[in-house]
């Protein structure tokens, strides 16, 4: 099992220099992102997030099944999300899950799931028998540092990008349309729900927003920000490291609602284009 | 003037092995290359020897030095059957002396050899000496006391995780990898030992520290050129890059002209990008 060295003396002892003159290795100033390269796959519901290095796929599938009997008139979102050695060599076993792993599930379940940002009774087809299951698959490509902000644009991402079948229900009757006799529908989707990290370290004020892999080995706490684009605010996380003051978490709260804001813009600009280049219609 | 020849592991090389009687110098074959004798024909007089390539890459020739300089083609080589040279092969024993065939490719994945310079991080310390991180398979040893100027009373205190420039001194695949800070024969340093301060970077290309390394480093002068302030740098041949200037900002734009040229090539570093790095 390999376990992760520490970050050598030399690099470790720059980094810190380097940031206490607000400069990051990568030449980014502290609170800006890294490039992001949104791709979809051929099917709806496929995308690829890439924040610098980090890439992330997120995929979507539905299927009917019989709804849980505290909640007949809702339909279910599951999320799967898996950290293989594919990601890094220092995310061991699958099935194994370290302390990191379960952090990006919850928190990746927290924003996208338990949110409500999907709406689950809009997947209702008769209540009671029948609903939409939605299956939302998280697979962490390559990890280059936070995974979970470009884990969280590529759900969101997807669940928006997907086109679930169309449904005509007579009586107790249900019809499920192919894709050649009705357009798929969209999912109702309230909001988006967008993650901001941001990494602080020992004795520097300024924390810095999207650590990469190296940055994150050196940070000494970190807080992941879950915001929508019409500033609520859903998910503070803030799990062990030093402690930070009121002021300084309201300051985080602050930039990243630019960010989001940001962010969202460019999420909105490519599913635009990439459903211009659809053709969704039935002739 | 023929193409360049791309192999693949497992291809063999139309070369032609100078026969055990003749008084042929002997050829080199490089990295990459390897001879295969079939043990099954050895002693009935058939040998049945090839020459196979166990790496990916372009098939690198650098003629003899009998053979006139018109001739010589670095980087290229001439696909001829094993036939046609058989005749020639008497002629040309003594023109092929300091023949050398090789394969130059890319890759990440650091093999360890002997005689190559890496950077290392110490990762533990034991009473003989230390385990260290090359970026290898596995970890390989520095002796306490391969460095210059030590004896027993005085031996360097390196912490764990301390970078070091060393040599590679022993390099087997059935055997730890062993490192050495010092020339043997000289005792001197040779610019081995710790590396303070500065920054390294990590999972470079071979191909682009090879670059580095060569007398005239096309990649080096590039920077040389671009960049108007001093710095210093040690390449390692495991893909690990240390860089060191004055100020940080200095250093990290070194780092990012480094990333650059090793995702782009020497086009990357025009004088544009770096330009706007804002130094």
């Amino acid at each position: 099992m390999p376990r992760e060295a520490d970050v050598n003396l030399s690099s470790k002892a720059f980094v810190t220099s380097a940031l206490a003159q607000g400069l990051r290795v990568d030449g980014r100033s502290p609170l800006e992102l890294r490039e992001l390269a949104i791709s979809f796959g051929r099917e709806l519901g496929n995308v690829t997030i890439r924040l610098g290095k980090t890439t992330v796929l997120a995929h979507t599938s539905i299927s009917l099944a019989a709804p849980s009997p505290e909640r007949p008139y809702e339909g279910t979102l599951a999320v799967h999300t898996e950290l293989s050695p594919m990601a890094s060599p220092f995310h061991d076993q699958i099935g194994r899950a370290s302390d990191e792993e379960v952090l990006l599930t919850r928190m990746v379940d927290k924003a996208i799931r338990r949110s409500g940002a999907v709406d689950r009774e809009a997947l209702c087809i008769v209540a009671g028998e029948k609903v939409w299951a939605l299956t939302l698959t998280l697979h962490f490509l390559t990890d280059d540092g936070n995974l979970l902000d470009a884990a969280v644009l590529a759900s969101i991402l997807s669940l928006k990008h997907f086109r679930r079948p169309d449904v005509t229900v007579v009586g107790s009757e249900v019809t499920v349309h192919t894709e050649d006799e009705r357009v798929p529908v969209p999912l109702a989707i309230h909001y988006t729900p967008i993650c901001i990290t941001f990494a602080f370290f020992e004795s520097i004020p300024q924390p810095i927003l999207d650590p990469t892999h190296l940055e994150t080995q050196l940070a000494t706490s970190f807080l992941n920000l879950a915001l929508t684009p019409q500033r609520e605010l859903l998910v503070v996380s803030k799990t062990g490291g030093s402690p930070l003051e009121g002021d300084e978490v309201m300051c985080c709260v602050g930039w990243a609602v630019e960010r989001v804001r940001e962010v969202n813009e460019r999420i909105e600009k490519a599913l635009k284009e990439d459903l211009q280049k659809r053709v969704l219609e039935v002739r | 003037m023929s193409s360049p020849a791309v192999v693949l592991p497992g291809d063999a090389l139309p070369l032609s092995l100078p026969s055990t009687s003749s008084a042929a110098a002997p050829i080199a074959l490089g990295p990459g290359v390897l001879h295969v004798v079939d043990k099954r024909t050895a002693g009935t007089g058939a040998r049945g020897e090839t020459v196979v390539a166990v790496r990916a890459g372009v098939l690198g020739y650098l003629a003899g030095k009998g053979v006139k300089r018109e001739q010589q083609q670095e980087g290229g080589v001439e696909m001829q059957g094993a036939g046609a040279e058989k005749e020639k092969e008497k002629e040309k024993g003594k023109a092929r002396a300091g023949e050398r065939w090789w394969i130059e490719g890319n890759g990440k994945r650091y093999l360890p050899a002997l005689g190559e310079s890496v950077i290392g991080i110490i990762s533990a310390r034991h009473a003989e000496g230390y385990r260290v991180d090359i970026a290898s398979s596995s970890h390989a040893s520095l002796d306490a006391l391969a460095f210059e100027g030590a004896t027993k009373r005085n031996k360097p205190n390196l912490k764990v995780g301390t970078l070091v420039y060393a040599r590679v001194s022993l390099a087997h695949k059935d055997m730890e990898t062993e490192l050495e800070c010092v020339n043997p024969n000289t005792g001197k340093g040779e610019g081995f030992g710790e590396l303070k301060e500065g920054f390294l970077l990590e999972g470079l290309s071979l191909g682009l520290c090879r670059n580095l390394l060569r007398p005239t480093s096309p990649i080096l002068d590039r920077l040389s050129a671009l960049l108007d302030f001093p710095f210093e740098l040690a390449t390692g041949t495991n893909g690990r890059v240390w860089v060191k200037a004055a100020e940080a900002r200095e250093t990290i734009v070194l780092a990012r002209c480094l990333a650059r040229a090793d995702a782009e090539g020497l086009a990357g570093l025009d004088k544009g990008w770096v330009e706007g790095l804002g130094v």
